[in-house]
Order: structure tokens, then C-alpha cells, then sequence
């Protein structure tokens, strides 16, 4: 039997395909699952969450005690300038929280009704994808989406992809806007974006976040939702809860209980 | 010998304008001698042997900046097993006060005053100290 250059080409190209084929299918779609969401990128090991009790918060109204122990904490800046504003833990009236076709048969009041916001601490953070300088990453060990501000350049990009609006820029220099910074957190400077680190230097102190602490009601309640026995899966799973814009998939990790 | 004035005058000039900082200092009556940096009293032992520290303490700030913010790792186990908070102002400057002691050395060596500062808080400022 007679082999032509061509068929021979052809064969030895379909021969590496069958040996080697597989292998490289199999990579390429462990790195798709890896890349979309919902994909089979595996958990972190922990992953803190929070649950805010809009019941138990609306019993103060008025109350701002979380935001202000976290601006005391956090050396947050009170910039009268909304444009300039720095925000960690704030409050947003409820048609805001949700999507408004969920609340608009609610009562005005109800509509108003303020409801604490942060950042999510999402399972797939946008802000942690478009960051060019890896100033903001997500955290294996506990899933906190941390900020190195050493490392922020100021460009500004995880604020565009943040769908929470979670994050602020610092327009002006903090300092200036605050009498009497608390020694042991650093204040930022201008340029760098800054948000909520989930308290990650009392976590690791094993203490609560400021906030947590803070609230008279016993509002927010923090733990690891990845552990089937600890007190927030306790409550996620008798109640029923709501979390922000769950549907474009950042899965988010602070959640409303009703 | 004809340029003898040019010659001798341009190395006057020469070796003139090479001493000129040490004429301005002797002048203006500088102390170019190093500041006489006053040591903590409370504290015998520094959290790494003192030639360490004088040659790299910017290379452990950096280190403990690294593993402090990006790797979650907040203490450090000195030399001799004691261990500390890797933490430029709950170390550091518990014992040594910025002025007195890192700002004297950076001035007199001329090295810029890094930006440390423009977020880590001098905790003398709280105490109502002068900015």
C-alpha cells in the first residue's frame, strides 16, 4: 500500500488530536467554568457575610450609630461636597436598596425607610476584574474583597464596574476634613479609591466589624456562610432574605433579611 | 611661565567653587555634624538588631507592608521570639516619635521625607501637637 505526502500529514495530525485532544479540551473548559459565573471556580475556604435585619433597623429611626463607629474606625472623612463624599457604611432609602419594581406598591414611607448599605464582598467582584494594579482582590482565605492602597493608581475602573456604587474616591485630600484621625488606621490620600474592608484588621484580631458592634438592635449579624453551622446560616435558613442586584450574577454576600 | 596667572587663578577658582558647601556652612555656622538621635528610654531592644536597622529598615517596612496588607499576616516574630504588630504606628512609633527621630535622619541625609505620612496618622498630632 501506497501513502501519498498528503494523507500521510493527515493522519499523523488526526493521531496527535486523538492523543493529545482531550487533555487539552478538558483545560480549556476548566478555565471557561473558571472565568463565567456560576461557573466551578471553588469558594474560598470561609467567606464572611452579613445579614442586615431591616426589621430590627427600622425599630431606630434615624439611627446612624453603625456608619458613625465605622467612620470613627476607618478615619472617614466628613466632606460636606456630596460630589467628594467618602462612603464605607451608608444609608439609602429602600427603593434605592432594591430594584424599585419590588417596593413600588410599598407606602411612601415605607419607600423611604433607610436601610444600611456597604460593599457586598461579591463571590465574583467586577471591581477585583477590571483592577489593573491588583490593589483590589478577593481573599481566599476568608472572601473578603480587600483594598491595598499602597497599590491604588486612582483610575477609577472598579468604581465604574462596582454596581453597588459601593466605593468612593478621594477627589480632595482627607485630611483636611478630619479634626482627630485615629492613630491606629491609616487615613487615605488623595487619589485612591477607598471602600468598606469588612473591619479585616479586627477580623483578623478576632473581633467583629465596628458596625456590627455598634448597632443598639443587633441589626447586623457576621459569620462565615460557608459554614453550615454557624449563626448567619442559621438565620438564611428560617428566613427569608433579599440581596442586591442578584441577578448579574456578583453574588453578593451581605443580605436583607424582610 | 607666561599663563601663570591663568593657570593658578583657575585652580584657585577651581578649588573654590569645589568647597563652596563647606564655606556657606562654615558661613552660616551649620552643624553638619549627624543629629544625636535620642533612644527610646523604655525600650532596650529595637525588633531587629540596630546595623539591620540602620541600613534596611525600609526594606522591613516594605516587607511588613506586604504581608501585613496582602498576605493577612499581622505579626511579627523578631529575632529573639518576641513578637510584634507589623504596624508603623503601633510599633514603630511607640517607641520612637517621627520627629525627633525619623524626620532628623531624613533631613540631615537629604532623603525626601517618604509619603509614609500622608496616610499613616504621627500619632503625636492627637496628643495636640503642632502638624
Amino acid at each position: 500500500m501506497k501513502i501519498t505526502r498528503k494523507e500521510f500529514l493527515k493522519l499523523s495530525g488526526a493521531g496527535l488530536v486523538l492523543v493529545f485532544g482531550g487533555r487539552e479540551l478538558a483545560a480549556l473548559d476548566r478555565a471557561a467554568g473558571a472565568t463565567f459565573p456560576g461557573g466551578a471556580k471553588p469558594r474560598p475556604r470561609k467567606q464572611w457575610a452579613m445579614i442586615v435585619d431591616t426589621a430590627k433597623c427600622a425599630k431606630e429611626p434615624g439611627c446612624t450609630r453603625c456608619i458613625e463607629a465605622c467612620d470613627a474606625a476607618h478615619n472617614i472623612p466628613a466632606i460636606p461636597d456630596k460630589a467628594h463624599e467618602i462612603q464605607w457604611i451608608w444609608n439609602e432609602p429602600a427603593d434605592v436598596v432594591f430594584d424599585e419594581s419590588d417596593v413600588q406598591y410599598l407606602d411612601a414611607a415605607r419607600r423611604d425607610e433607610q436601610i444600611p448599605v456597604l460593599c457586598n464582598h461579591c463571590d465574583q467582584p467586577p471591581c477585583v476584574r477590571v483592577c489593573p494594579t491588583g490593589a483590589t482582590w478577593k481573599r481566599e482565605e476568608d472572601g473578603i474583597v480587600m483594598m491595598d492602597w499602597h497599590r491604588c493608581i486612582g483610575c477609577r475602573y472598579c468604581m465604574a464596574a462596582c454596581p453597588y456604587g459601593a466605593r468612593s474616591f478621594n477627589w480632595v485630600d482627607p485630611r483636611a476634613y478630619l479634626a482627630n484621625p485615629n492613630p491606629d488606621f491609616p487615613t487615605r490620600t488623595l487619589g485612591v479609591v477607598e471602600k468598606c474592608t469588612f473591619c479585616s484588621e479586627r477580623v483578623v484580631a478576632g473581633k467583629l466589624p465596628a458596625c456590627v458592634e455598634a448597632c443598639p438592635e443587633k441589626a447586623l449579624l457576621f459569620g462565615d456562610v460557608n459554614d453550615p453551622h454557624s449563626e448567619v446560616r442559621e438565620v438564611l435558613s428560617e428566613s427569608y432574605v433579599l440581596r442586591r442586584k442578584p441577578e448579574l450574577g456578583t453574588g453578593p454576600n451581605i443580605y436583607y433579611r424582610i | 611661565m607666561r599663563d601663570k596667572f591663568w593657570i593658578l587663578g583657575g585652580l584657585l577658582l577651581f578649588v573654590g567653587v569645589a568647597t563652596l558647601p563647606t564655606w556657606r556652612d562654615w558661613e552660616t555656622h551649620a552643624n553638619t555634624r549627624p543629629p544625636a538621635l535620642v533612644l527610646p528610654a523604655h525600650a532596650k531592644q529595637c525588633v531587629a538588631p540596630l546595623d539591620f536597622m540602620r541600613g534596611s529598615h525600609m526594606q522591613l517596612l516594605l516587607d511588613w507592608r506586604q504581608s501585613a496588607v496582602r498576605e493577612n499576616n499581622p505579626t511579627y516574630v523578631a529575632y529573639d521570639g518576641k513578637t510584634y504588630p507589623k504596624s508603623l504606628t503601633k510599633t514603630c512609633l511607640s517607641c520612637h516619635d517621627k520627629r525627633e527621630f525619623c524626620d532628623r535622619c531624613h533631613d540631615y541625609v537629604g532623603a525626601r521625607t517618604p509619603y509614609c505620612w500622608n496616610c499613616h496618622v504621627d500619632p503625636a498630632l492627637g496628643k495636640g501637637a503642632a502638624r
